[in-house]
C-alpha cells in the first residue's frame, strides 16, 4: 500500500513552509504569558474554555459507564454554579460513538472519535478508512485523526497528504481533526510542515497531541500552528480550527492559550467552532475558579465530580 | 439553567479587564534636593522645576536645578573622595560596595519600577522585565570586575582617571545611571551623574538608594538640572572624564568644548538602525522583532530599528502581517500590567514626532496607524508605518525617536548594504535570515557598532554597546566598557 515519493504535485507546496525561529517563539509566548487576565475578562475567558473542552477519555479499561458518567459532565459541569456553559464535545473511541450519542440526546454537545489507528496511525489505508466510517456510521460528528509520523519524517510529504485527504472524504459531513502528534516531530519547522500539509489536504481541525506521547500539548507547538492557520486564512479566507490537546490543566493555563489565540488569530476563533482543547482535568481546575468566583472562598476538589 | 451548547455565548469582543499596578507603596518627597557628599542638599541656586506623569500630565514632585556653584560643589565632593577614600581602598572593598548597590537595588525593585514607569511614561512591563534587573545586573557584573582589572588588562598597570562627569537621557533614566556609575566605580573613579530633566526620580531615589548602602560620601553624587547643568559638569577643571548618552547634536557641543582638554569621552549618541528582513526569515519571528526594534520603549531607543527593509518578494506577506500586529498593540497606562506601548515620554517630544509624522506625510510616504484610540490626556501616539519611504526621505534620514517605522524594500544584498550603511549613524542593525552565511556576510559588512541576527533589542552587561560615526565612539558593557575610566 505504499506509495512511492510522488514529485507530481504539492511537494514544492510544503516546501514554501517557512522556517520557524524556536527562541522568537519562546519569547512571543512568554509575551502572551505577562498578560494579566483579571475580573470580568477572567471569568469570561474560563467560561469559555470550559465551552471550547473536549471532554476525553481513551484508555482501554473505558466502559460505557464510564462514558456515559463522562457525558452527563460534559452537559453538567457543576450544576451548583449559576450559568456554566455545558463542554464542546466528549471524544472516545469509535467503539463507544453509539453509547455517547444516545446519552447526549440533543444537548448540543458533539461527540468526536479518533480513528485511523489512534494513536500510532501504524495501519494500511483500507482499515483506517473503515476505522473512520466505523465512528460515522455510529454518529461521530467529529473524527480526530493521526497523521503517520513515519512516513513524514521519511520526507513522503505526498503520502501524508493523500492519506488525510482520503479520510477527509471518509469523514462527509463530519469535521476532520487532524492529530500532528507534535511530541514525534522533533522540530518546529516539522510541526510548521505537517500543518500546512493537513491543512491544504483538508482538515477542519488540527490538533498537536494524542496525548498518548509527551511532550503532548505546548505554547510554542500551537503557536506554530496558529500562525499556520493564520497564513491559510489570509491566503484563502477559509478558516481552519485549532485543538492542543494533553498537558493542559490548569485554568490559568488555559487563559494563557486563549491570549496566544486571541493575539495570534482575533476574536473570529474565540469559539468552539474553532478552538477546542483536549483535556480531562481542565474543566475541574475551571469550576474550582468560577466557583470561587461565585462563592467567594476556594473549597476542596472533593465538591468537583472526577467524571 | 442554559444547557444549550451555545457556540457564541460568549463570542463577544474578549478584551483585557485593566491591570494596573498599585502605586499606593511608593513614597515620593514633595521637593527633591541634590544629592552630594552623602548628603541631600538644597540648591545654591534656590531653584526647583516641576517633573511630570507624562501619561496624566500631573505634577509628581519639584526637583532642584543646580547651577555651576552647585555643579562646582559636587565634583569637589567627588575629587575629595577620590583623594582621600576611593582611590586608596582595596579594590575588592570597592566591589563590596557595588555588590551592595545592586542586591538593594533587586530589593527595591518593584519601587524602581512603578516610579520608572510613572516619570517616564514607558509601560511598567518594560521597566519590570528590562531596565530594573537589568540595571541591578550592570551592578552586579562590574562589581565582579573591581578587584580583577590587573586580569583584565594583563600587565598594563591599569589605573583609575578621577572624577567622572555623567549625562544620561530620558528613555532608560535608571538602566543608564546604571550603565555608567557601574563601571566607574569598579575601577576606581568618583562620580557626578546628571539624570535628564524629564526623568529625574529613579536617579534620586538611587541616590537615597546609595546613601543607605553605606557608600563613602561623594563617591557618588547626583545633581538634577538642565542643559546648563550639564554643561557646567562638561566645563568643570577637575572633571577627568565624560561619560554622555543622548542626542547628537550635544554630543557634538560636548566634544567641542572638551576640545584641547585632557579629558576622556565616551558618547553614545543617536541611531537610526536597519533592521533587515530576508525572504528566508522566519516570518512571523521577524514581524515580531520588528515590533521590538520600533515599538519597545515607545520608540525611544537610540539603537530602535527605526529603518525597516524587506526583501521584495515577501514584502506584501511582512507588511500584512505587521498590520496585523499592530492591532493587538495595547496604547494606554503605562501603569498597566498590558500596556505594550506607554507614553511619549515628554511634550516636547510628542511635537517632534507629530513633526515627522507630518514631514513624512508631506514628502508622499503611505502612513498607515494602528486603528487604537490613545487617552485624551497624557502624551500618546499611535504606533505607526511609513510605506514607499525613499532614502532621501527626512523620516528615513533623520533619528525620530518615536514609535514610527519607515520602510522599504530592497532586491539583493549589495542594494540593502548599501542602503543600511547609506546614514550617518551606525549604532545598531539586525538580520533576519534562516542562513547562518548570510549573517555573517552582513555583520562583517554593515557599519554598526550592535549587529542583532534573528532577534532585536538584546542587552546584556557583558555585551559592549558603542556606535560608528555619528553615533557616537566608546563602548560601554562588557570588558570594554572598563576601558574607558582607565589609563594605562
Amino acid at each position: 500500500m505504499k506509495q512511492k515519493k510522488n514529485y507530481f504535485y504539492s511537494e514544492m507546496e510544503f516546501n514554501n513552509s517557512p522556517s520557524v525561529d524556536q527562541v522568537g517563539i519562546e519569547e512571543r509566548i512568554a509575551r502572551f504569558n505577562s498578560r494579566s487576565i483579571k475580573k470580568q475578562s477572567k471569568i469570561q475567558g474560563l467560561k469559555l474554555a470550559l465551552n471550547m473542552i473536549d471532554l476525553t477519555t481513551l484508555e482501554g479499561k473505558d466502559t460505557e459507564g464510564k462514558v456515559k458518567q463522562m457525558c452527563y459532565k460534559a452537559m453538567h459541569p457543576a450544576d451548583d454554579i449559576k450559568g456554566l456553559p455545558t463542554v464542546a464535545a466528549v471524544c472516545v473511541y469509535p467503539t463507544f460513538v453509539k453509547v455517547a450519542k444516545k446519552a447526549l440526546g440533543n444537548s448540543g454537545v458533539k461527540v468526536a472519535s479518533v480513528a485511523t489507528a489512534f494513536p500510532s496511525g501504524n495501519s494500511t489505508l483500507e482499515i483506517k478508512l473503515s476505522d473512520t466510517k466505523l465512528a460515522v456510521n455510529d454518529g461521530a460528528d467529529e473524527v480526530d485523526m493521526v497523521i503517520s509520523r513515519g512516513e513524514f519524517l521519511e520526507g513522503n510529504y505526498n503520502f501524508v497528504f493523500d492519506e488525510i485527504a482520503a479520510i477527509k472524504e471518509a469523514c462527509g459531513k463530519a469535521r476532520l481533526k487532524v492529530i500532528l502528534e507534535t511530541g514525534e516531530l522533533s522540530t518546529l519547522d516539522n510541526v510548521r510542515k505537517a500543518s500546512d500539509i493537513a491543512i491544504l489536504a483538508g482538515a477542519d481541525f488540527i490538533k498537536t497531541s494524542t496525548g498518548k506521547i509527551q511532550p503532548a500539548a505546548t505554547m510554542p507547538v500551537t503557536l506554530v500552528m496558529l500562525q499556520a492557520i493564520n497564513d491559510y486564512y489570509h491566503k484563502t479566507g477559509k478558516m481552519v480550527g485549532m485543538k492542543p490537546a494533553g498537558g493542559i490543566s490548569s485554568a490559568k493555563g488555559a487563559l494563557q492559550y486563549l491570549v496566544m489565540l486571541h493575539e495570534t488569530l482575533g476574536n473570529k476563533w474565540l469559539s468552539n467552532e474553532w478552538f477546542r482543547f483536549g483535556a480531562s482535568s481542565l474543566a475541574n481546575d475551571i469550576i474550582l475558579q468560577l466557583g470561587k468566583e461565585q462563592k467567594g472562598v476556594y473549597y476542596s476538589k472533593d465538591y468537583i465530580s472526577n467524571d | 439553567m442554559n444547557k444549550e451548547n451555545t457556540t457564541n455565548e460568549f463570542f463577544t469582543d474578549w478584551k483585557y479587564a485593566a491591570a494596573p499596578e498599585g502605586t499606593e507603596h511608593i513614597k515620593l518627597n514633595k521637593q527633591y534636593d541634590l544629592f552630594i557628599n552623602g548628603k541631600f542638599v538644597k540648591p545654591n541656586s534656590k531653584k526647583y522645576y516641576t517633573t511630570i506623569n507624562p501619561a496624566t500630565e500631573e505634577k509628581l514632585a519639584e526637583v532642584a536645578d543646580a547651577n555651576e556653584k552647585d555643579v562646582d560643589l559636587a565634583v569637589n565632593a567627588a575629587k575629595n573622595a577620590y583623594d582621600k577614600v576611593w582611590k586608596k581602598m582595596p579594590a575588592k572593598e570597592r566591589s563590596k560596595y557595588i555588590f551592595r548597590i545592586a542586591r538593594l537595588m533587586q530589593e527595591r525593585a518593584r519601587e524602581f519600577t512603578v516610579i520608572e514607569s510613572m516619570n517616564g511614561g514607558k509601560p511598567i512591563r518594560e521597566s519590570r522585565d528590562v531596565d530594573v534587573p537589568l540595571a541591578a545586573n550592570h551592578f552586579f557584573y562590574y562589581a565582579g570586575w573591581a578587584d580583577k582589572l590587573d586580569y583584565a588588562f594583563p600587565n598594563k598597570k591599569p589605573q583609575s582617571l578621577g572624577v567622572a562627569g555623567q549625562i544620561i537621557p530620558w528613555n532608560f533614566p535608571l538602566l543608564m545611571a546604571a550603565w555608567k556609575i557601574a563601571p566607574a566605580l569598579a575601577t576606581g573613579n568618583t562620580v557626578v551623574l546628571k539624570p535628564a530633566e524629564t526623568t529625574p526620580l529613579t536617579a534620586l531615589k538611587l541616590a537615597e538608594l546609595i546613601r543607605d548602602s553605606g557608600l563613602p560620601d561623594g563617591v557618588v553624587n547626583i545633581v538634577t538640572g538642565f542643559g546648563k547643568t550639564g554643561a557646567a559638569i562638561v566645563n568643570h577643571p577637575k572633571v577627568n572624564k565624560v561619560a554622555f548618552t543622548g542626542s547628537t547634536d550635544v554630543g557634538k557641543l560636548i566634544q567641542k568644548s572638551i576640545a584641547g582638554t585632557n579629558k576622556k569621552a565616551t558618547l553614545e549618541l543617536g541611531g537610526k538602525a536597519a533592521n533587515i528582513i530576508f525572504d528566508d526569515a522566519p516570518i512571523d519571528q521577524a514581524v515580531e522583532g520588528i515590533v521590538n526594534g520600533i515599538f519597545f520603549n515607545q520608540g525611544h531607543v537610540c539603537c530602535a530599528g527605526s529603518r525597516l527593509f524587506v526583501q521584495e518578494n515577501v514584502a506584501d506577506i511582512v507588511i500584512s502581517k505587521l498590520k496585523q500586529r499592530l492591532e493587538t498593540l495595547i496604547v494606554g497606562n503605562p501603569l498597566d500590567k498590558n500596556t505594550d506601548i506607554g507614553a511619549i515620554n515628554s511634550k516636547e517630544q510628542l511635537q517632534k514626532i507629530n513633526e515627522f509624522i507630518k514631514i513624512g506625510i508631506d514628502e508622499g510616504a503611505e502612513m498607515y496607524q494602528s486603528s487604537c484610540s490613545i487617552p485624551s490626556k497624557g502624551f500618546f501616539c499611535k504606533p505607526t508605518l511609513f510605506l514607499h519611504t525613499s532614502q532621501s526621505h527626512r523620516i528615513v534620514q533623520e533619528e525620530i525617536f518615536g514609535p514610527v517605522l519607515a520602510i522599504q524594500t530592497f532586491r539583493t544584498i549589495e542594494e540593502v548594504i548599501e542602503k543600511a550603511n547609506n546614514i550617518p549613524y551606525g549604532l545598531s542593525a539586525g538580520v533576519w535570515t534562516d542562513k547562518g552565511s548570510k549573517i555573517f556576510n552582513l555583520t562583517s559588512k554593515l557599519r554598526a557598532g550592535v549587529i542583532w541576527a534573528n532577534t532585536y533589542n538584546k542587552f546584556d552587561p557583558s555585551s559592549p554597546f558603542g556606535g560608528y560615526k555619528e553615533s557616537g565612539f566608546g563602548r560601554e558593557g562588557g570588558l570594554h566598557g572598563l576601558m574607558p575610566y582607565l589609563s594605562f
